[in-house]
Order: C-alpha cells, then sequence, then structure tokens
C-alpha cells in the first residue's frame, strides 16, 4: 500500500518540563492536505505537542518535519540557531486560544506584520498579501481599526488572515474557538472548514467534538502525554476503541455540526 | 527681629549659577544616556537565560538599588581608584556612579515594562517566524516603551535631583556654586532659596509631563 506523502512528520518527540514528563515519545504523521483533531482532557498534552511542531516549546528529543524541512532534537542532534528555528516557524502558521493580535498595529498592520517584519517585503507588497485576505476573512472594512475594538470572532479572523500572510504550509489550530461566545464559534469554524476545503494541512486542537468528527480527516485521542487513540475522525469520535476515549467523549453532548 | 531678604548681591553672581546649572544639566543628561544604555544590557543579560550573565546583572542591580547613592559617589570618588590602581578626576567619578545608580533602576523599569507584556505576544510573534531581535524591535519594545515612559521620566528627575550629591566630590554642578555664592555673599538663605526654585522651575513641567503620560496611557 502506497503511503501518501506526509505534510507534518513528528517521530518520536518527548518533551518535559522539570520532573514533569509531558510528552511521552510521540510519533505522529498528516498527510498533504489533511486535518488532524487533537483532543483530550486538559493536561493531557495536546498543547504542548501543537507548540512543539512549531518549536513555541523546544523538543527534548525526537523529530519534527513540516513538508522536507526537518529538525531533530536531543542526543546527536546539534543545537539550533535562534534563526533557524524562527525560519522553521516561519513554515506552519498558527492561530492561539487568547488571538494574540498586537495591540499596537492595526487590523491591517497586523496582517502586513509577517511578510513584512519577517519576509523584509515592503509596505505595498505586504499590503497586496495583506488586504486580499482580510476580504476573504469578511474583514476588508476594518483594515484601519485597531483590535482592541473588534469582538472575539472578528479577532480570531484577523488572525487567521495575519498567519496566512506568511502563505505557511500548514496550520495549528490551539483551541482556537475556546474563548469565543458560542454564537461566534460557528463563524471561526466555518473559516477554518473554508480553510481545509481549499488543501490546507492542519492540525486543530479543539473540545468542538462535532467540528472534529465532521472535518477532520484524523481524530488523535491524547492523555497523560500519550496517544491513546488515532484513527478516521469518525470511528474515534462515534465508536472509541479505548475505554479512556469512550470515558473521555461521554463529557460532551454532539450536535450536528 | 525679621530677617532682611535680599537677592541683590547674589544676582551679581549669577553666572556661576549658570555654569552650576549647565553642569547640573548635562550630567543629568550624560547619566541618564549611560544609564538607560547601561539598564537595558543589564536587562538584557538579566532575561538572557544564560546564568553567567543573569547572575553578575542581577547582583549589580541589587548593589546600586540598595546602598544610597550618596555612599556610592563617595565610595566612586575614594575607594575605588585604590581597588583598580588608578586616580578617577572627580567628573568621571560622579558620572561613573550617577551612571550606575541610574542604570540599576533603568533596568527595573524595563524588566517591569517587558514582563507586563503578555506571553501571547511573544508567542504569536515567534509563530509568524520573527527572530528575537526583530520580536524586540517591531513588537515587544513599541508596546513596552509606552509603558515604560511614565516610570523612566519620573527616574530621570530622581536623577537630574541626585546631581545635587556630586558637590561633594567638588564637581561644581548646582549646588557646589551655591556654596560658593554663599560662602562669598554670607547669603546662604537667599542662595539656597534660589536653587530651589531653578530646580523647581526645571523639574515641576517634567512630572506634570509624567503626569500627562500616564494619565493618556490609563484614559
Amino acid at each position: 500500500m502506497a503511503r501518501e506523502p506526509l505534510m507534518i512528520d513528528i517521530v518520536n518527540l518527548s518533551k518535559r518540563f522539570g520532573r514533569r514528563e509531558v510528552l511521552k515519545d510521540i510519533s505522529l504523521g498528516v498527510p498533504k492536505g489533511n486535518v488532524l483533531a487533537l483532543i483530550g482532557p486538559s493536561g493531557s498534552g495536546k498543547s504542548t505537542l501543537l507548540r512543539c511542531v512549531n518549536l513555541l516549546e523546544t523538543p527534548d528529543s525526537g523529530s519534527v518535519t513540516i513538508d522536507s524541512h526537518t529538525m531533530r532534537f536531543g542526543a546527536g542532534a546539534s543545537r539550533h540557531r535562534t534563526n533557524s528555528m524562527a525560519a522553521f516557524r516561519a513554515e506552519a502558521g498558527m492561530v492561539f486560544q487568547s488571538f494574540n493580535l498586537f495591540p499596537h498595529l492595526t487590523v491591517l498592520e497586523n496582517v502586513m506584520s509577517g511578510p513584512r517584519f519577517v519576509r523584509g517585503q515592503s509596505r505595498d507588497a505586504a499590503e497586496r498579501i495583506a488586504r486580499p485576505l482580510l476580504e476573504r476573512m469578511g474583514m476588508e472594512s476594518f483594515a484601519d481599526t485597531m483590535p482592541e475594538r473588534l469582538s472575539g470572532g472578528q479577532k480570531q479572523r484577523v488572525a487567521i488572515a495575519r498567519a496566512l500572510a506568511m502563505e505557511p504550509k500548514v496550520m495549528l489550530f490551539d483551541e482556537a474557538t475556546s474563548a469565543l461566545d458560542p454564537q461566534r464559534v460557528a463563524e471561526i469554524l466555518s473559516v477554518m472548514r473554508d480553510l481545509a476545503r481549499t488543501g490546507m494541512t492542519q492540525i486543530v486542537v479543539t473540545h468542538e467534538m462535532s467540528y472534529a468528527r465532521d472535518v477532520a480527516d484524523t481524530v488523535v485521542f491524547m492523555a497523560d502525554g500519550h496517544i491513546v487513540e488515532s484513527g478516521p475522525a469518525r470511528q474515534v469520535i462515534e465508536d472509541p476503541r479505548e475505554e479512556r476515549t469512550r470515558t473521555f467523549l461521554k463529557h460532551f453532548h454532539m450536535g450536528k455540526a | 527681629m525679621t530677617y532682611q531678604w535680599d537677592f541683590g548681591p547674589i544676582l551679581q553672581y549669577w553666572s556661576l549659577f549658570r555654569i552650576g546649572l549647565e553642569y547640573t544639566l548635562s550630567f543629568t543628561l550624560a547619566s541618564a544616556i549611560i544609564g538607560m544604555a547601561a539598564g537595558l544590557l543589564l536587562t538584557l543579560a538579566r532575561r538572557s537565560g544564560w546564568k553567567i550573565l543573569s547572575i553578575p546583572a542581577g547582583a549589580v542591580v541589587e548593589i546600586f538599588r540598595c546602598t544610597p547613592a550618596l555612599v556610592q559617589l563617595v565610595w566612586c570618588y575614594y575607594a575605588l581608584p585604590v581597588v583598580l590602581g588608578l586616580s578617577l578626576s572627580p567628573a568621571t567619578a560622579a558620572l561613573l556612579a550617577l551612571s550606575l545608580y541610574g542604570a540599576a533602576f533603568y533596568s527595573e523599569i524595563f524588566r517591569a515594562g517587558l514582563d507586563s507584556i503578555d506571553r501571547g505576544q511573544w508567542d504569536a510573534a515567534a509563530a509568524l517566524g520573527m527572530t528575537p531581535f526583530t520580536m524586540m524591535r517591531r513588537i515587544i519594545m513599541p508596546q513596552a516603551l509606552r509603558r515604560m515612559t511614565a516610570p523612566l521620566v519620573s527616574q530621570v528627575v530622581l536623577q537630574l535631583k541626585n546631581t545635587s550629591l556630586i558637590s561633594v566630590v567638588t564637581v561644581p554642578d548646582l549646588v557646589y556654586q551655591g556654596q560658593m555664592v554663599s560662602s562669598a555673599t554670607y547669603k546662604p538663605l537667599e542662595v539656597y532659596t534660589t536653587i530651589a526654585i531653578i530646580y523647581f522651575l526645571i523639574l515641576f513641567p517634567m512630572t506634570q509631563g509624567a503626569r500627562l503620560l500616564e494619565r493618556r496611557r490609563h484614559g
């Protein structure tokens, strides 16, 4: 059986904070264009795993590959320079639970910040990238607004546009809807679904089980720094094999997404 | 008996006051600039994550924060030359002491300013692929500087007042010149009143400015 080429490949990844082992020898692959949903109780290590993919946390050992760019950590691997870590991070776009827009920059400048400050593109060139993205997110009329005046849902759409402006190969969503009002959650989920349709490879840490079931290709259930179960989304969510997954999923009432 | 105030004789020595004022202002400016630069370096060293830098930098900050400026000044003038085996002019010793004293406090202001920036800002900038330098310059510092402006101005005000101490090591600042005029005219009350007024006229607008900045930040 021919395997699909992997866009993200995590191999034997381990991470500890002090004495606590947060990730224990995790291996995980995401084929190009696939959406992988990471679910699990808080403290399971799913956010740390996501942050290791773009090196916001430095893994203690193992390797992370995005497309053909591999970073190795631990015994035998050389220490990475901060600039090469920065270049690796640019391959992945990340969206956070708390939006993290830059409050001293306008909406447009936020979206332009990657092209301008990371790629060193001119203001005009950056604007040619940023404006269509704002339009795509339905935020073009807010270009000159300061982030503090936006609602949570609007902030998150700008944050997604900001990440996309770097033309990343993959997108990482870290509980992107957890800080939103229930009525705004759907609007961000639909943006994420559109992104999936365009073939963007994604890892999504989420508590939205119906979204995971309906949009993700693969669902991975983590607990205590281990992968407990992973498989096709519908199967893991609706008919999990493992007792721990079943217990966890009992806490969620799933409607139609 | 009432004291007959007479500022007349003092005004004859106006040029001495002017020289004193020039010394006071230039020592304030120089020690503020050197102090801020050194303070920034101390802050970066303390945050570097390398113990070989952070521990000495932290020690320097605490030593200068926890001893009086006057003691530091006198120590730099009399004791430091013995330690280093070279002689320091009064002006050099004074500038060194004032700058380092300021640096300790500026460093604390920078540290507090940087710490006040939400963790998510660093994450978001890093996730876009910014190098630490770009992140500091484009994202963190512009936000931190806004928060630091008011405390920095307050510290410069203190810095200016601290320059009055350098008269002790015979640097001819405003206070030292006042002492000269006072011994020439036997009019210490008028002299110190004049000096107080000059300090006030410089510092009052600065503190008002700092307050305005503070208000604008919270407004």
